[in-house]
């Protein structure tokens, strides 16, 4: 095999399969809309990371994490959690955006940013990728009864001994420790995507959560596999075609449910 | 006497100047029930918050015996479609062993409900469920906020009688916070009746008396009362099994 194709295949893969189980728990702990706040905040991490001249996934994680902690303390104090998600999700982006081009950077740099630019992912970015997925993955697994319970009621889960806002924590590093590695496969506007998308396929026919994330995992890996076939067959974006093969599995996967309910 | 398992002594809780409880002391004593009534928004839920630990008062003290283990009942799970678990699944998010999963199982009736989705549950089933979650482990005091909500009288009948037997065989404490004044009060050792603080304090009956508690629930109405000691003196048994 050609070896630039293995490197994407490695890349967009390893991407993938990590957001299946986060994308689960993101779902399960309504936080679809953090998820955009994180990600569009990436933005802005690319933005100082080039002004300092550090790498990408420095910046993003720095920034993923800055715009969590800033999230996290506010929440509640007068606005809704989703007011402030909604600013700040938006403002994050826009204050990207306009960090890219007041840092000189042309439209093609800002369009390798939002959509992902994984055609020029290096060995490198696949040993981070898969790094970077296995600490996010190994993270949700280690913490994964607690998250379960803390995701289920937060009263109950202190009752029994747990610490939710430890797990919330966790999570959020684990969440922006995937955000960092895949923004130069999926791109800041479509992560939440890949994030979303094989969790809610890996729902369909799954009866317990540790089901619905090998699912979502497998779902995942399937869509990053067509995604790029296809990017290549018709010459289209391939971060937004793996979303689009995503959408695709989602729509078959529940025709398919309904379908067999019917006959069956 | 035994050493309480819980102790509040002078606690006081207020969100941005709002006071929502102030000198509050209270204990609760080993395999003891402990029922604190009180009208929304007199602190029932923020008094048991503090006492589970999921909020820390403004002032005075929470002292929990060391090594304490609680079994808490929620309301409700904020359990949605996204969701899949089934009933067995969620027993076992709890450390026990295969044979005390079985037991709890059999004793709180859901032994042929572990294969279900708990979102597809009645809300007496679901009850049964968080209940026999809460078991896992021998708890020395079991916690319940609002464990009737949404079940109807037989119900709530059945419900409270499951929790008499296991206190008895458990030797837990329990401790609920309702509104639901009629069937829990006929089971409680002790009651509280809470508005910001402790207004009166004492067995069912003498509560039920009190002026204060009368003047809190405007309870001049024999109707109330009625219901009261129509639940007491009636079996129940059997209805409710299916929830």
């Amino acid at each position: 095999m050609d070896e630039f194709f293995l490197i994407v295949t490695l890349a967009a893969l390893g991407v993938a399969l990590a957001a299946g189980p986060i994308g689960c728990v993101v779902l399960w702990r309504r936080m679809v809309y953090f998820g955009d706040t994180i990600s569009h905040a990436s933005l802005l991490g690319v933005a100082l990371a080039l002004a300092l001249d550090l790498p990408v996934f420095f910046g993003v994680l720095v920034m993923a994490l800055g715009i969590s902690w800033v999230v996290l303390t506010a929440q509640g104090r007068v606005h809704h959690t989703d007011t402030l998600l909604g600013v700040s999700a938006h403002s994050a982006l826009a204050l990207g955006l306009v960090a890219v081009g007041l840092g000189n950077g042309s439209a093609a740099d800002l369009m390798r940013y939002l959509i992902g630019d994984i055609l020029s992912v290096s060995w490198q970015d696949v040993a981070l990728i898969w790094a970077g997925g296995a600490l996010s993955v190994g993270l949700v697994v280690w913490r994964w009864r607690a998250l379960l319970v803390s995701s289920l009621d937060r009263e109950m889960a202190i009752a029994h001994g747990q610490n939710p806002a430890r797990e919330s924590i966790y999570f959020t590093l684990a969440l922006a420790v995937l955000v960092a590695v895949a923004i130069k496969v999926v791109g800041a506007l479509l992560i939440t995507a890949l994030l979303i998308i094989p969790a809610a396929t890996g729902r369909l026919g799954a009866r317990t959560p540790e089901r619905m994330a090998v699912f979502a995992a497998m779902s995942g890996g399937a869509a990053a596999l067509l995604g790029l076939f296809a990017s290549f067959q018709f010459d289209t974006p391939t971060g937004p075609s793996i979303v689009v093969a995503a959408l695709g599995l989602l729509l078959v996967s529940a025709i398919g449910r309904r379908v067999r309910a019917s006959f069956g | 006497m035994s050493r309480p398992l819980v102790n509040l002594s002078g606690v006081r809780l207020s969100f941005d100047g709002v006071q929502v409880l102030h000198d509050v002391d209270m204990e609760i004593r080993p395999s003891e029930i402990v029922t604190i009534v009180g009208p929304n928004g007199s602190g029932k839920s923020s008094l048991l918050k503090c006492l589970i630990g999921a909020l820390v008062p403004s002032s005075g003290t929470v002292a929990r015996k060391i090594g304490l283990k609680i079994g808490y009942v929620p309301q409700k799970l904020s359990l949605d479609a996204a969701f899949p678990i089934t009933v067995g699944r969620f027993l076992r998010l709890r450390d026990g062993t295969a044979r005390a999963y079985k037991e709890i199982e059999k004793r709180v009736g859901i032994e042929r409900l572990v294969e279900r989705q708990l979102s597809e549950l009645s809300g007496g089933q679901l009850q049964r469920v968080l209940l026999g979650h809460a078991l896992i482990g021998q708890p020395d005091l079991l916690v319940l906020d609002e464990a009737s909500q949404g079940l109807d009288q037989p119900a709530v009948a059945g419900f409270y009688r499951l929790i008499d037997e296991v206190r008895h065989e458990f030797g837990c404490a329990v401790l609920m916070v309702s509104h639901d004044l009629h069937v829990v009060m006929s089971a409680s050792d002790r009651v509280l009746c809470l508005n910001g603080h402790i207004c009166c304090e004492g067995t069912p009956s003498v509560v039920s008396e009190a002026p204060e508690y009368r003047r809190l629930f405007g309870l001049g109405t024999e109707g109330a009362l009625a219901l009261y000691r129509h639940e007491h003196d009636h079996s129940h048994a059997g209805v409710e099994q299916d929830g």
